[in-house]
């Protein structure tokens, strides 16, 4: 029996348009931890995916256990042994913990239709027992802590005894004395010769406890590193370095000093105790990997969700309980996700730009038709839009002149702060371009703009000034100057 | 998207003293004594054994409709066919029975099997076709709407010349006291509740309620289950056709638009989550008690019609708001 339960080798995958694998390789041992990290979109989750057999490998062999396997369903691949547990936990909250880890296995009766409750909790029970883990399984999901529902998804996977088991981001949601109970089981687990995949963007865990790290970047294998004797700095240069120079902005931080905004101590469910700045026709970047808390600030600010903590706009305090407050006091926010929450698809150019504006071209009753033509078809000119007219329905445009359109309208509800969130997302290589003017135009113009971007480049491209946030806290601010790629990633990963 | 999550210890804790779904039963239990109380006390009338069995049979038709619709309702999904799907039920036994002279045990299978196709009907767009199950279910409402008037021509199916016909809800096996309609409704009562709480389709149908695609991805074809669970409340909606047949002792083509809502309000009320993974039959039955009671009770009191409907609307939207609370909650 060789040392090796897994070798996934050429591993190709595309999708319409987009290569998201190439010629990717990764072998695992029995009884160890392989680190799997890169940044968001590097590939690492589309190749669990093929692994788990959500998704179909294009091209490329993964032999497991000796033998050359092709799961087309994760049923087919629990089966066969390997297991993963997503980071949005897979579990049924109104069914109890056995009940979960048995669905459709449960002990039922001769006619395979009534079921043996009784059974199914003892089964649960002898579980638990051999897996040295103090669950009750007659307890609800939803009674359940997160880590206590993470290791319900674990004992899941063990009971189909699980030779590979892949975690994805499993200490995400867990508190530091959780995740050494968690670290507690993964070590057992290793004794019992079950192989982990270990997804995680927290390094300092990773050299806590894992035996070697794969670095994937931009759908390639870049490489495979014995823990022990790689440096976190190592790493992170792995995961981001790209060969090509980026661009990146010369700014004068003297040039800007007015304060615009003020956010001192904004706290709510997803972040904790945001404080920073913005001011008087500044792009301030927002960096960090998905799920570090950036929208969430943004949609605090723009009253989206309730929070607590103080905000000064020019100086003054305001109140801040919803999105009408937030645009009364000139905040404009252009969603990531434009076509569910920043335009209304069905309707014209026209429409969508002054939708905010309406009451100003109203009198008592009539909407006054003539100057809205006007003034939409003003606006369109000056951020170029690509339309036939202001009557085309927005569906029908690009995604790049879509956001266009998006900040046609914040521009004429004469907003002086807006927030991007990810403002290229889906956008094409030639109009991020554009996209990218017209923010550094609106800047130049005395606008104020806080940029969220994932993309790194994007971030030094465009910013002035770089705030770094990771688990819903700001873990450091650049100026632009100071600012790279590593030491951004750095910052982004640094888990406090 | 964020992968922070709340602080789970606290709610922890409150959550032990009682699960939310029992506390709305035990709300929904308690706010039916209070309304007996209320109501014995308003009229000396209400507590006579007379006017309990009315209430009684007046819950029967509603109260099995809503048993059924429990099952679609848990899996997040909604029945607005069982209403005019019953009439259709019942056409079709006077049908089998009158028209083409079949045994009446044969005319009530075949009612209950009308009302089960139904029930596929909608299961299988739903599920196959993938069409929301409020469309699907509104068409299959004005479906079965209209193939009851073509069928019956439009008007009334008398079972006069059946004999015993009338007695399948209105005789009484049982002690001679209680009208076989409220015996049916309890055992329908007590099936319901076997499958649901003790069996394959009851387990899946929480499971789908609860995560959908987590009970996909733990490998049951849920798009067969769905098709079952439609299906069984096809049967109930059978069940319901063939005592409302007896009961009136004819098929009235004309009737059933607006039971399907009264059938879910009885739901609500009775602690099902119209959002799924949450509810139970014994609520439900709560639930349909509530609403006879309630209407009984008012008429006792000689309120008229139209105010009785204002109050039950008040109900259902109090019932809700609770549904909404226990949302939040968790």
């Amino acid at each position: 029996m060789s040392n090796k339960i897994l070798e996934m080798q050429n591993i190709n995958k595309s999708f319409p348009g987009v290569k998201a694998l190439s010629n990717v390789q990764l072998d695992l041992h029995r009884g160890e931890v392989l680190a799997l990290i890169g940044e968001n979109g590097a590939g690492k989750s589309t190749l669990m995916k093929i692994l788990t057999g959500i998704y179909q490998k294009d091209e490329g062999s993964i032999i497991y256990d000796g033998k050359e396997i092709a799961p087309t369903n994760t049923k087919e691949a629990q089966e066969l042994g390997i297991n993963i547990i997503h980071q949005e936990l897979n579990l049924m909250p109104d069914l109890t913990v056995a009940e979960n880890i048995f669905i459709g296995r449960e002990p039922r009766d001769k006619l395979n239709f009534f079921l043996k409750n009784k059974e199914l909790n003892q089964q649960a029970d002898e579980l638990f027992q051999k897996l040295n883990i103090n669950l009750n399984p007659r307890t609800k999901i939803s009674e359940l802590t997160v880590a206590k529902q993470q290791m319900v998804e674990i004992a899941k996977a063990l009971s189909f005894n699980a030779k590979i088991l892949i975690m994805d981001e499993p200490t995400a949601a867990l508190t530091d004395k959780e995740i050494n109970t968690l670290f507690d089981i993964i070590n057992w687990l290793k004794k019992e010769g079950v192989a982990i995949i270990y997804i995680s963007h927290r390094m300092e865990e990773l050299k806590r406890i894992s035996d070697r790290i794969t670095v994937m970047r931009d759908g390639e294998y870049v490489a495979t590193l014995p823990t022990e004797t790689t440096e976190i700095r190592q790493v992170v240069s792995l995961m981001v370095g790209r060969e090509v120079t980026i661009e990146q902005k010369v700014s004068d931080p003297d040039k800007f000093t007015d304060k615009v905004l003020e956010v001192n101590h904004l706290t709510n469910h997803y972040i904790k105790d945001v404080s920073f700045h913005l001011k008087k026709g500044e792009i301030l970047g927002f960096a960090g990997l998905v799920g570090a808390g950036r929208t969430e600030v943004a949609r605090a600010i723009f009253g989206a969700d309730p929070f607590s903590g103080d905000i000064k706009i020019n100086g003054k305090a305001v109140t801040i309980k919803q999105p009408v407050d937030a645009v009364q006091h000139g905040i404009g926010y252009l969603s990531e996700d434009r076509k569910r929450f920043g335009l209304m698809l069905e309707m014209t150019v026209k429409e969508n730009i002054v939708i905010s504006s309406l009451p100003h071209y109203s009198t008592a009753t009539f909407v006054k038709a003539t100057n809205i033509k006007t003034d939409a078809e003003e606006y369109s000119h000056r951020l170029k839009v690509k339309t036939p007219s202001v009557h085309q329905r927005v569906k029908l445009l690009s995604g790049g002149n879509q956001q266009k359109i998006v900040i046609a309208k914040w521009l004429l509800k004469d907003c002086d702060i807006l927030i991007f969130d990810e403002p290229t997302r889906g956008i094409d290589v030639g109009a991020k371009q554009e996209i990218y003017d017209l923010l550094e135009m609106l800047a130049n113009q005395g606008k104020s703009i806080i940029m969220i971007s994932s993309e790194l480049t994007e971030v030094l491209r465009l910013s002035d000034r770089i705030i770094v946030m990771n688990e819903g806290r700001v873990t450091g601010e650049l100026l632009n100057q100071d600012a790279n790629q590593e030491n951004i990633m750095e910052l982004a990963t640094q888990h406090n | 998207m964020s992968t922070l999550t709340s602080n789970p210890s606290a709610s922890d804790q409150r959550k032990k003293l009682v699960s939310s779904g029992a506390l709305q039963q035990i709300l929904a239990f308690a706010s039916l004594i209070i309304l007996v109380i209320f109501f014995s006390i308003a009229s000396e009338n209400f507590l006579q054994w007379s006017n309990i069995e009315g209430i009684l049979l007046s819950t029967t038709v509603i109260g099995i409709l809503a048993l059924g619709t429990t099952f679609v309702i848990i899996t997040g999904g909604i029945d607005l066919s069982i209403g005019t799907g019953m009439t259709l039920t019942s056409v079709m036994t006077g049908v089998f029975i009158v028209f083409l002279g079949l045994p009446v045990h044969v005319g009530i299978i075949g009612g209950i099997v009308t009302g089960a196709l139904i029930g596929f009907i909608s299961g299988f767009s739903v599920s196959i076709l993938r069409i929301p199950p409020f469309i699907a279910t509104l068409a299959m409402m004005m479906i079965a709407e209209g193939l009851s008037l073509v069928i019956s021509g439009a008007s009334p199916i008398y079972f006069s010349d059946v004999e015993g016909f009338n007695n399948i809800a209105l005789g009484s096996v049982f002690l001679g006291a209680i009208p076989n309609a409220v015996l049916i409704f309890f055992i329908m009562v007590l099936i319901g509740w076997i499958l649901l709480s003790k069996t394959i389709v009851g387990r899946y149908t929480f499971s789908i309620g609860s995560n959908e695609e987590a009970t996909r991805l733990s490998g049951i074809n849920i798009k067969k289950w769905k098709m079952i669970i439609y299906t069984i409340a096809g049967c109930f909606t059978g069940v319901a056709g063939v005592i409302m047949a007896s009961r009136l002792n004819s098929a009235q083509p004309a009737l059933g638009m607006g039971y399907e809502l009264e059938a879910i309000a009885a739901v609500v009320i009775g602690g099902t989550s119209l959002s799924g993974g949450k509810g139970s039959l014994i609520g439900t039955m709560i639930g349909a008690l509530i609403m006879s009671v309630l209407t009984n009770g008012l008429r006792i009191m000689s309120i008229p019609q139209e105010w009785q409907t204002v109050v039950i609307g008040f109900v259902i939207l109090l019932a809700v708001y609770f549904d909404m609370l226990r949302k939040k909650d968790s």
